[in-house]
């Protein structure tokens, strides 16, 4: 094993011990990519939550999607998104980009490798519970026809990791796994990001 | 017998207990259930296993000794408070809070208990953090439901760390002509609590019939209760030879850290309905949470101790 990929199961782990984190596969069994896992974003702790609960086997060949403005700032962060974790970092400014996010995901899709993106585009900090999603989860799919997409409700995770705070709560968080859902032909763009966001919010447990 | 040669045999005996119920198990599963899945019997051999780990890791406790048994009581201790605040209504403004309870108070009040210094570990959570959380709390800025969320988080560091604590407190006490075996004392809370609880499902699934407090616990039964409770006390009083109290003085303790257990069990079932919640957790195969399996003890711990403190402790 690597030192880069020691890191990751250390990475994994703590998260894990911390979060007593468990997977509820209820609408579909762990399968082998390429898919695209999309989930609600609350923290950080999101993206090493959803990586840290997929099976090992599966989770070597899965790369989250990330913003390349937040983790290239310092040589730690751009050690831990390119090495440990292997992210897509993708430019979320249409206007300083030189590549094409959509087709920086279609390479990676190509190559078999599964993503984990977040399609609200920002970690949501509001009362809302869950923003309306960015257009980009359609032109993904669209690009890669035939590409199956698994909502992945993430819940709990806001309260252990606030936003700009350091030190993470242990709290319990559950990761429930929805059925996978494909672009139909002909579908629009809006119905689509629509279906997508609904099938994601029905994962929500009931609020106690 | 040397307290070690006690100890082993404690343990030696459990380890026959179990022995004797996965034989009882697996003769269920394959005699009644017929190999075929069946709810209650797969869930007792689930639990059966999950017993052996909790077991083991007692021993494995015990083997090194204080150290040890403090170290094993601060990770149950963060476990249960870890459940108890995912299911507790908190809001941003709590951050400081919560960090606060899970990464000063815990350590904080273990750590007391490790240097024996009763004074502060009686008093710590109940009198300071009891007033210094509120300031946090106040400090966040948040009056929604305020009253609320100081009250839950003070409850949950009662249950889970302050209550939990007063099982390796145990080791503190000093009393005259019981040196050197103070884990012994923790074996016998922990003994009878369990099989209290142990017994009282078997009882009341073998004859159970009124239901004792449908609107709370819907498993639990008079005839479950009865019979768990005197057969416990029985267990016990049976085992005054590792202890420091009499035959009768066992039972009496016994009765009270059942009856203790029994009240415990109740009132976190009530926390749980009104929650909405089945299990506290997902740790403990086949028991649900670490406050599942510890709802008994939490309320038995420090009532048995002030009690061996009162009258045994010098």
């Amino acid at each position: 094993m690597t030192l880069d990929a020691l890191y990751a199961r250390a990475l994994c782990a703590f998260t894990k011990a911390l979060t007593g984190a468990r997977i509820l596969w209820q609408g579909c069994a762990p399968a082998a990519g390429p898919r695209v896992y999309y989930a609600n974003h609350n923290s950080h702790g999101d993206f090493a939550l959803l990586w840290a609960c997929l099976p090992d086997d599966l989770r070597e060949r899965t790369r989250p999607v990330a913003g390349a403005d937040y983790w290239r700032k310092g040589r730690l962060r751009t050690y831990v998104a390119e090495r440990v974790i292997r992210a897509v970092l993708i430019d979320r400014d249409p206007k300083t980009r030189t590549e094409d996010p959509i087709a920086q995901m279609a390479a990676v899709v190509e190559q078999g490798d599964s993503l984990i993106v977040f399609p609200e585009g920002t970690r949501n900090t509001t009362d809302e519970t869950l923003l309306p999603f960015k257009s980009g989860i359609y032109h993904l799919a669209n690009a890669c026809r035939d590409l199956e997409f698994v909502p992945v409700w993430i819940e709990n995770a806001r309260r252990v990791m606030p936003k700009g705070r350091l030190l993470p709560v242990p709290l319990l968080c559950t990761l429930t796994v929805g059925a996978p859902l494909k672009l139909a032909p002909d579908e629009p763009k809006d119905a689509f990001v629509e279906r997508t966001r609904n099938a994601l919010l029905a994962l929500m447990p009931p609020a106690a | 017998m040397t307290p070690q040669q006690q100890t082993y045999s404690l343990f030696v005996g459990v380890g026959l207990i179990l022995v004797v119920a996965s034989i009882v198990g697996y003769v269920l599963k394959h005699s009644v259930a017929k190999d075929q899945p069946h709810a209650t019997i797969d869930n007792l051999n689930t639990r059966i296993k999950a017993w052996w780990v909790m077991v083991l890791v007692i021993s494995l406790a015990f083997l090194f000794g204080k150290t040890g048994v403090i170290l094993l009581f601060l990770f149950i201790s963060f476990a249960a408070l870890r459940e108890f605040m995912t299911l507790t209504y908190t809001r941003s403004a709590d951050y400081l809070a919560l960090t606060a309870a899970f990464f000063v108070v815990l350590p904080a009040q273990y750590a007391l208990v490790w240097f024996g210094w009763y004074g502060l570990y009686a008093i710590f959570i109940p009198v300071y953090v009891f007033l210094i959380l509120p300031i946090l709390e106040v400090a966040g800025g948040d009056t929604k439901r305020f009253l609320e969320r100081t009250a839950k988080m003070q409850w949950g560091l009662m249950i889970s760390v302050f209550c939990i604590s007063h099982v390796p407190a145990l080791l503190t006490l000093n009393i005259p002509g019981y040196d050197d075996r103070n884990l012994l004392l923790i074996a016998f809370l922990v003994i009878v609590v369990q099989s209290s609880d142990v017994l009282q499902y078997v009882w009341g699934k073998l004859f159970g019939k009124h239901k004792l407090a449908p609107e709370v616990s819907p498993s639990k039964t008079v005839e479950g209760l009865a019979g768990g409770v005197l057969c416990a006390t029985a267990l016990g009083a049976s085992l005054w030879w590792i202890t420091p109290f009499n035959f009768w003085q066992a039972a009496l303790m016994s009765l009270a850290i059942t009856g203790m257990g029994f009240f415990g069990g109740l009132v976190l079932s009530a926390i749980k309905r009104d929650r909405g919640v089945k299990d506290w957790g997902n740790l403990i195969e086949g028991h649900g949470g670490m406050l599942d399996r510890l709802d008994s003890v939490v309320f038995a711990a420090p009532i048995f101790f002030h009690l061996t403190r009162y009258w045994f402790a010098t």
